[in-house]
């Protein structure tokens, strides 16, 4: 099943405020690991690497170079 | 000196042909007697092909340096007779534990899975390991192993390798048709070739130390991220053989590998991590420092390459030396053929078609196993948190904890040498794919499938083969020796047609390393001596 883009939450003004508030006491370090697990958590209850892969190159900014699987270019 | 642990110390002599002036025609020479050197010379051996081995040293490899034997390798080691002492010394381990900081993230219990003849890993220390495999060197009959024998020079042509090597007794060279370079990341013969390493990935070092422990302690193994006695970095406790205990610190590219040994330094870091009740002495105390990177090419003329010399990966995974022995296991059946006139230079080139293939994978490994556990940006390292954090409540993210991945083998899934399918089967024994052990009964009494598959090529055929099968398999390219499942073993569990997707007249045709070459849901004489040809690099006949 491909990536749903159409609107589908039945209370978007009331699923914002939730998300917003989700965070508000938190730092910018406290915001940033509850969205990494947050990311986690969606992606394994989607479970579906097509679907997350189609949702992945959606949210990369269109301006950066395409994301490479094997792409190991570490600092040496 | 270690106190749990004497180096053994082999004789040096010029060999006759020092002596003498007179150079003997070898077949093989094996640079390095490490594990990956001396596991070539017995499949070499087993296969009537003799070798001598050289080595600059005279005795084990010093310190702590390989740990875990993964399954495959052990049944390489079984097939060459060797791997009961590995497990009468070898260490058994199920439970592990993660931590993350200063609490335990989760633990789990390795429960592998069951019917297997061999334990999904042992640990042991590298240098019982060797000692093991030259003494099997040592009563095999041509194997000849030359210590303190160091290479210096090297020149080849079509024909064959000559080798400068000097002795206590100075130099001499040695002519061999076929040069096998064993001698490990800094190999000389790969600089002596003129060869390199392409692509380097990333480099980091490690601190090695080995404790040996004055009380019980758990046989866990426990890996810690960003520990507070060691911040920043990640830390690996695994038992060893005679309550021997190894520590991997990672020490990051940029530490000081001089500041970082010293016993003052090491031992309360230790002490820190083990609790204030352990009582240990340190036994070895190393800084190991890597990069993960491959040749191109494993043959360069006819000189092959395996082990590190041909490619090197971080040590998290375990995959240095069970990947080199591997290499050998894949090439000492080709080399024994096409040294023999059977098989074409083809076949020793599939070599490296297989084993570049399983090098790129193990450096796939590793590259997420290093990219888990030393996150190279804010955003890897807080998806890296987020998976430790989940973990310590969360059964989902527990899988996505990466401390290193036991070594699998990988298959040669896109091979030359494999004849693809004709037939729709389920399951993972695809051609390329390393045979799967299985229990069997032989007659009445217990066995295992790889006991039985030989040496040579083997065709496994599950239910009764017609003896116009048997004559169809006279006068192959090789001898093929059929193997009937319901005569001559009995797959009394049915594990043997589960992991094989067998139904009665299904055929698989077994590669001398105990890959599948090719599978049919019934016999066809013609297509069996065809994937033969093809799994010899042998051209079709018309």
């Amino acid at each position: 099943m491909p990536l749903h883009r159409e609107p589908r939450l039945a209370d978007p003004d009331g699923f914002y405020e939730v998300l917003i508030n989700s965070q508000r006491d938190l730092s910018d370090d406290g915001a940033a690991l509850m969205n990494a697990k947050l990311v986690l958590i969606l992606a394994n209850h989607i479970g579906d690497r097509a679907v997350l892969d189609e949702a992945l190159a959606l949210a990369r900014p269109a301006s950066a170079a395409a994301a490479s699987a094997s792409a190991t270019s570490a600092p040496t | 000196m270690l106190s749990t642990y004497t180096y053994p110390e082999y004789a040096y002599q010029a060999s006759a042909e020092q002596r003498s002036g007179r150079p003997q025609p070898h077949a093989v020479v094996i640079v390095g007697a490490g594990p990956i050197g001396l596991t070539a010379a017995l499949d070499l051996a087993s296969r009537g092909l003799s070798c001598v081995v050289i080595d600059d040293n005279n005795t084990v490899s010093l310190g702590s340096r390989g740990l875990c034997y993964a399954k495959r390798p052990l049944e390489i080691f079984d097939r060459l007779g060797v791997v009961e002492p590995m497990l009468a010394k070898g260490v058994r381990w199920q439970v592990g534990k993660a931590f993350f900081r200063d609490e335990l993230t989760y633990q789990f219990d390795l429960l592998p899975e069951q019917h297997h003849k061999l334990p999904a890993m042992i640990n042991l220390q590298q240098y019982y390991l060797e000692q093991y495999l030259v003494e099997a060197c040592q009563r095999t009959p041509g194997i000849d192993l030359r210590w303190k024998h160091r290479l210096v020079g090297l020149e080849q042509d079509d024909e064959g390798v000559r080798l400068d090597v000097e002795t206590p007794d100075g130099r001499f060279t040695m002519h061999s048709a076929w040069a096998l370079a064993c001698d490990g990341a800094s190999s000389d013969t790969r600089r002596l070739v003129g060869a390199d390493f392409t692509g380097q990935f990333f480099q980091d070092r490690f601190l090695i130390a080995d404790v040996a422990m004055k009380a019980e302690f758990p046989t866990e193994r426990w890996f810690w991220f960003d520990p507070p006695f060691h911040g920043g970095q990640s830390v690996l406790l695994h038992k060893q053989a005679d309550n021997c205990w190894r520590i991997d610190f990672q020490l990051g590219w940029d530490a000081d590998p001089v500041e970082e040994k010293k016993p003052e330094r090491v031992i309360p870091r230790i002490q820190a991590m083990l609790g204030p009740d352990a009582r240990f002495d340190l036994e070895w105390v190393s800084v190991y420092q890597f990069a993960c990177r491959r040749m191109e090419r494993f043959r360069v003329g006819r000189v092959i390459f395996a082990g590190d010399s041909a490619h090197q990966v971080s040590p998290f995974g375990a995959r240095g030396a069970n990947t080199g022995i591997q290499d050998v296991d894949n090439l000492a059946w080709k080399l024994a053929l096409v040294h023999q006139g059977t098989a074409p230079m083809a076949l020793v080139d599939s070599y490296d078609a297989e084993r570049t293939v399983a090098a790129d994978d193990n450096l796939r490994h590793s590259t997420r196993s290093t990219d888990f556990i030393t996150p190279k940006s804010r955003g890897s390292r807080l998806y890296r948190d987020a998976v430790l954090e989940l973990a310590k409540t969360e059964p989902f993210a527990r899988p996505l904890v990466n401390s290193g991945r036991l070594s699998t083998p990988t298959p040669y899934a896109a091979s030359p040498l494999n004849t693809p399918d004709r037939s729709a089967f389920a399951g993972a024994m695809r051609p390329g794919t390393a045979c799967a052990d299985a229990p069997l009964l032989v007659g009445t009494r217990p066995g295992w499938l790889l006991d039985h598959l030989g040496h040579g090529f083997a065709l496994l055929c599950f239910g009764a083969l017609p003896a116009q099968a048997v004559a169809a398999l006279q006068g192959a390219a090789v001898p093929i020796r059929p193997l009937v499942i319901g005569h001559d073993l009995h797959d009394h569990q049915g594990v043997l047609a589960q992991r094989y997707d067998a139904q009665p007249g299904t055929c698989y045709l077994i590669r001398p390393d105990q890959h599948v070459a090719a599978r049919w849901r019934s016999f066809d004489a013609p297509a069996v001596h065809a994937a033969l040809r093809r799994a010899l690099a042998l051209p079709a006949e018309n």
